[in-house]
């Protein structure tokens, strides 16, 4: 049995406590008025060589945000409706950053629950002793699911502007969202969030119940069980991840569209996912928990994270460069948008989440050692992070973006929560499963 | 890699009680024995559509693109349809051999050289239509960039048809090379057995003087490892770079962003459902059922049903994002495709390859061998029309209605194809005589953790290897009589050479000890007057000659199994 350190506890409760501060100092520092967001900007640009190099980000646009704001109306410069327009920005950055961060380690959670499915389908045999570490993670998904799930509450409910087309005075004016508002329906969407979230957490418990059955059976009833309900599992996510992708993400960009990118976020998701899990077993087993776990366990996770980062790339370079070749104005946008207000971001994820997980995990010896695994995982993580961020924000604060006190702020307390109930989920039950039938391949286990 | 330790609700993957010689023997068998007649009426069909579309390829040459039945607006179909159903069937080989490599999965050793030998061959039919398609293919040359005498003319590099070029070479290259590494110990073993000398030399070859000896085996691994690492990607991005041929053009129903992965999908769709077709006639033809087993088909069965689902996803993404994109021209491609003149394509299409994979959910129907031929056939028929729906119902209709036509193929078109598919059957057909088909090296390696006979004793607790315990005492031996005269002739002419045996000073060997020799054989041999390893150690080729005379039984058996070379060794032994 595991016992939660209390220097860990401790350590997440000060990071979730580091969080809420750091996010009450976003929501409190919001402009209110457009004229306070027009001196904030003024303020800011001021402040802009200082400010900037503290954050270690230099955003190339924000010193000439007036014209360049792509796809809007504000071509004559500082009248009323931009400021408006910034002030909308400025107020949805607080929210932006609660959201990537939410979402960020909820796709961690559900990105581990397609592994964990994908394990129990295709029968692996080197798996099994890691599947309470991936019931430990997944368990975050209802308290991650339920933040999500107010997250969209709150949007609908108007608190913030994130999604404009819950907007109805803008699709008042917009003759493409007035097209889409069959599906892009506030009500409607909250259903389908429901719908997704209730599937993913239902596989989620069931499998976890049929899992610890099977430990105290005398046949494998309960393996079988699971093996289905995996496979229906699979089936189910590969819809409604699609599905979760276009209205979660891609809907904040509400103009834009790409049929890849439900796969993309998938590979994102299932990269981080594995990471995860490679950095809390390579904990769990530093602190003597998991005595079965040998090297050859974390060679395969490093090799999967290594395989799924280059498929990420493999998605992202398609969509980009397709969106790119083509160059068709109704798409091209978002990408321009990108390049010029997120040039180092959208351009060093590419290098964290390609460059180094390439250069890093090609050696097969590297990939035993644990200490490497888990800089790679890290680079991987906050590279991966960038990627959401990179999707979330240019469509909700445009090129008003930084990487600030609410960002970490929301990246803390999500850590925190993840950390206390991943961890708190490892104390209930033993970390090694006693009768799958396929322990004792897993324990030999040797590549 | 792993030990041989398997969790014992494994299946087998080789039934029927086998060891290594009967892995050796079954495999060797159809290159040993002789074609039959099916064999060779199958052969001349395939060799007759191959001169046909030979034929209509020279037709299209000579006259010009204008025989066949593109026009202004259609001036992709057929060929280009063609061309990406080949590279897609020609993916599974590449997935079998390589992905499932990396996966570990270990009934990929019995399915993956035809896989790839599916793989090579019909790499060459689709490399046949970037050629044939184009105007003036003697000037096919110039997609190459090579300095010349126009100044260095060179090429773009923004093409994706140049792409294509890199892309089908590179596939090509790498995998003949993959394949015929994974050869090189099954050539040997043919090599080792074989008894003509024609047959000696060309095995001897082309197996690039295979020894087997550890640090060969160590570095084989290795770079079957590493090939399949690069193979891997390789096969993503070959796919991936024949789907850009549309996904970069800005076309209404080409330009989307899924199609890499989706035609990837595709691809391992329609290999599989290939692969299938041939093993299930193979494994019945060339007896390997013992290795090619009801559960091989229904995992590929599973392959089949996943991407399949994958593929039928896709399409419902298209149809969802086309609508949601608000873009009205990529709203009429989708219209056009489901109710346009090409309704009954796509129709087609979409039952073949969304409706019929959902049938395996049903565990008898993947584990059916006739169901799952039919549904195979199914999807490569379906796959072949999602192919010509995308090219040809985004062409036929997109931006301005004057432009608006439709499309009928010629002669010229369908005999091309039917050419294509009988030069792969006579590849196919040639290389199922000529290579073993299954890796027999592959296998052996998992015969002690997956074959049914291992499997056994180890479920029954018993060593899977037991030593043999008795030292066979010296036995008492009379001298049998011979009791044929007009063989006496020839037995005293045999014992001439390898020498007679005194049962007052001569110790009898245990000639079973001899691989090839059992008990029956020994009887034979000690009716003769052989008893001892010496006296069979000084057998050569005209001894094992007059021994088949004599004895009548399994000629150049003695030969193939080297009794000699055997018993020298077992003599110095005792």
């Amino acid at each position: 049995m595991y016992t939660f350190s209390n220097r860990l506890k401790i350590g997440a409760i000060v990071l979730m406590a580091l969080g809420v501060v750091g996010m009450g100092v976003g929501f409190v520092t919001v402009p209110s008025t457009p004229e306070e967001a027009r001196n904030m900007v003024a303020a800011h640009d001021d402040g802009h060589g200082d400010s900037h190099a503290e954050e270690g980000e230099h955003p190339a646009a924000a010193s000439e945000h007036p014209a360049e704001d792509a796809g809007h109306a504000a071509a004559s410069g500082h009248d009323a409706a931009h400021d408006e327009h910034l002030m909308h920005q400025l107020q949805n950055r607080p929210w932006s950053a609660v959201y990537v961060a939410a979402f960020f380690f909820f796709m961690i959670a559900l990105g581990v629950l397609a592994f964990y499915a994908i394990q129990r389908a295709a029968q692996a045999g080197w798996s099994p002793l890691l599947f309470r570490v991936m019931e430990g993670i997944t368990a975050y998904l209802v308290p991650g699911g339920i933040i999500m799930f107010v997250l969209l509450i709150l949007s609908v409910m108007h608190f913030n502007h994130m999604f404009v087309w819950m907007d109805s005075e803008v699709v008042a004016e917009d003759a493409l969202l007035q097209g889409k508002a069959g599906y892009l329906d506030p009500t409607f969407f909250l259903i389908r969030a429901a719908i997704f979230l209730g599937g993913w957490i239902l596989y989620r418990e069931v499998s976890r119940r049929l899992s610890l059955a099977q430990d105290e059976a005398d046949d494998n009833r309960n393996f079988v069980k699971n093996f289905r309900w995996a496979a229906g599992f699979l089936v189910f996510y590969l819809v409604t991840e699609s599905m979760m992708s276009w209205d979660w993400i891609m809907s904040i960009d509400p103009h834009w569209f790409s049929t890849l990118f439900g796969w993309y976020i998938f590979a994102g998701m299932m990269v981080s996912g594995i990471t995860v899990i490679a950095i809390i077993t390579i904990y769990l087993k530093s602190k003597g928990y998991l005595p079965d776990v040998n090297d050859s366990h974390i060679h395969d996770l490093a090799k999967f994270m290594f395989g799924f980062s280059i498929f990420w790339t493999y998605l992202w370079f398609s969509q980009f460069m397709l969106i790119w070749y083509a160059n068709i104005p109704e798409e091209v946008t978002y990408f321009v948008t990108r390049i010029e207000d997120y040039n180092l971001p959208f351009f060093g994820m590419v290098a964290m989440n390609f460059v180094f997980p390439l250069l890093l995990l090609m050696n097969s010896d590297y990939k035993r050692i644990n200490w490497f695994v888990v800089m790679a995982g890290i680079v991987i993580l906050a590279g991966h992070y960038v990627d959401v961020f990179n999707m979330v924000m240019p469509g909700t604060v445009g090129d008003q973006w930084s990487i600030g006190i609410p960002e970490f702020g929301a990246v803390c307390f999500f850590a925190g929560i993840f950390i206390l109930w991943v961890f708190r989920a490892l104390t209930k039950v033993p970390l090694q499963p006693k009768r799958n039938p396929f322990i004792e391949e897993s324990r030999h286990f040797h590549y | 890699m792993a030990s041989h330790y398997e969790a014992p609700i494994r299946k087998p993957l080789v039934i029927g009680d086998k060891n290594y010689h009967d892995v050796s023997v079954d495999i060797a068998a159809p290159i040993e024995g002789r074609a039959n007649r099916q064999w060779w009426i199958v052969f001349s069909i395939a060799l007759a559509a191959l001169l046909w579309g030979i034929g209509a390829i020279i037709y299209t040459i000579s006259t010009g693109i204008g025989t066949w039945g593109l026009n202004k607006t259609v001036n992709w179909a057929w060929d280009i349809t063609n061309f990406v159903w080949w590279v897609g069937i020609g993916h599974a080989g590449t997935l079998i051999s390589a992905v499932l490599l990396l996966f570990r999965q270990k009934w990929r050793m019995a399915i993956n050289r035809s896989a790839e030998a599916m793989t090579i061959f019909s790499v060459i039919q689709a490399g046949l239509f970037p050629i044939i398609h184009m105007g003036r293919p003697w000037l096919a040359y110039w997609v190459v960039p090579i300095p010349n005498q126009f100044g260095s003319l060179w090429v773009n590099f923004n093409s994706p048809l140049l792409w294509d070029v890199f892309a089908i070479s590179t596939y090509l290259s790498v995998s003949l090379v993959f394949w015929w590494t994974g050869l090189l110990p099954d050539f040997a073993m043919i090599r080792d057995r074989a008894v003509k000398p024609f047959q000696k030399k060309i095995y001897g070859l082309v197996s690039f003087g295979w020894t087997g000896r550890a640090k060969d085996w160590q570095r084989f691994e290795e770079v079957s490892l590493v090939l399949a690492g690069l193979a891997t990607p390789l096969v993503l991005s070959v796919h991936t770079i024949v789907s850009f041929d549309f996904a970069t053009s800005v076309i209404p129903g080409w330009h989307t962003t899924i199609f890499p992965p989706y035609f990837v999908a595709g691809a391992i769709f329609s290999g599989f459902a290939m692969v299938q077709t041939l093993l299930i006639i193979m494994r019945k033809v060339c007896s390997l059922e013992a290795y090619i087993t009801v559960q091989h088909i229904e995992l590929m069965n599973i392959v089949i049903m996943v991407t399949g689902s994958i593929v039928g996803c896709a399409y419902i993404t298209e149809l969802f994002i086309a609508w949601y994109s608000g873009v009205e021209y990529e709203q009429y491609a989708f219209l056009n495709r489901a109710t346009g003149p090409y309704w009954w394509a796509y129709l087609l299409m979409m039952s073949c390859n969304v409706v019929s994979p959902q049938v395996m959910w049903f565990k008898k129907i993947r584990t059916s061998i006739v169901i799952s031929f039919v549904i195979s056939i199914v999807v490569n028929i379906g796959m072949w029309f999602e192919r010509f729906v995308i090219i040809v119902t985004s062409l036929h209709r997109d931006y301005l209605p004057s432009s608006w036509t439709m499309f009928s193929p010629t002669f010229v078109d369908i005999g091309i194809f039917i050419g294509t598919i009988g030069f792969f059957f006579v590849l196919f057909l040639l290389y199922a005589r000529t290579f073993p088909v299954i890796a027999q090296a592959e296998v052996k390696s998992i015969l002690k953790s997956s074959g049914s006979k291992y499997k056994k004793l180890r479920d029954a607790g018993q060593p899977l290897y037991q030593m043999p315990t008795e030292i066979a005492p010296a036995r008492e031996v009379e001298v049998a009589e011979v009791t044929k005269p007009e063989e006496t002739a020839k037995v005293g002419d045999l014992l001439s050479k390898l020498g007679t045996f005194d049962p007052d000073t001569d110790k009898a060997d245990d000639l079973k000890k001899v691989k090839g020799i059992g008990p029956k054989m020994e009887q034979t041999l000690n009716q003769i007057g052989i008893y001892t390893f010496a006296q069979v150690s000084r057998m050569t080729d005209t001894e094992y000659r007059m021994l088949d005379e004599i004895t009548g039984a399994f000629p150049g058996r003695a030969q193939r199994d080297d009794w000699a070379g055997q018993a020298m060794k077992l003599n110095k032994k005792s």
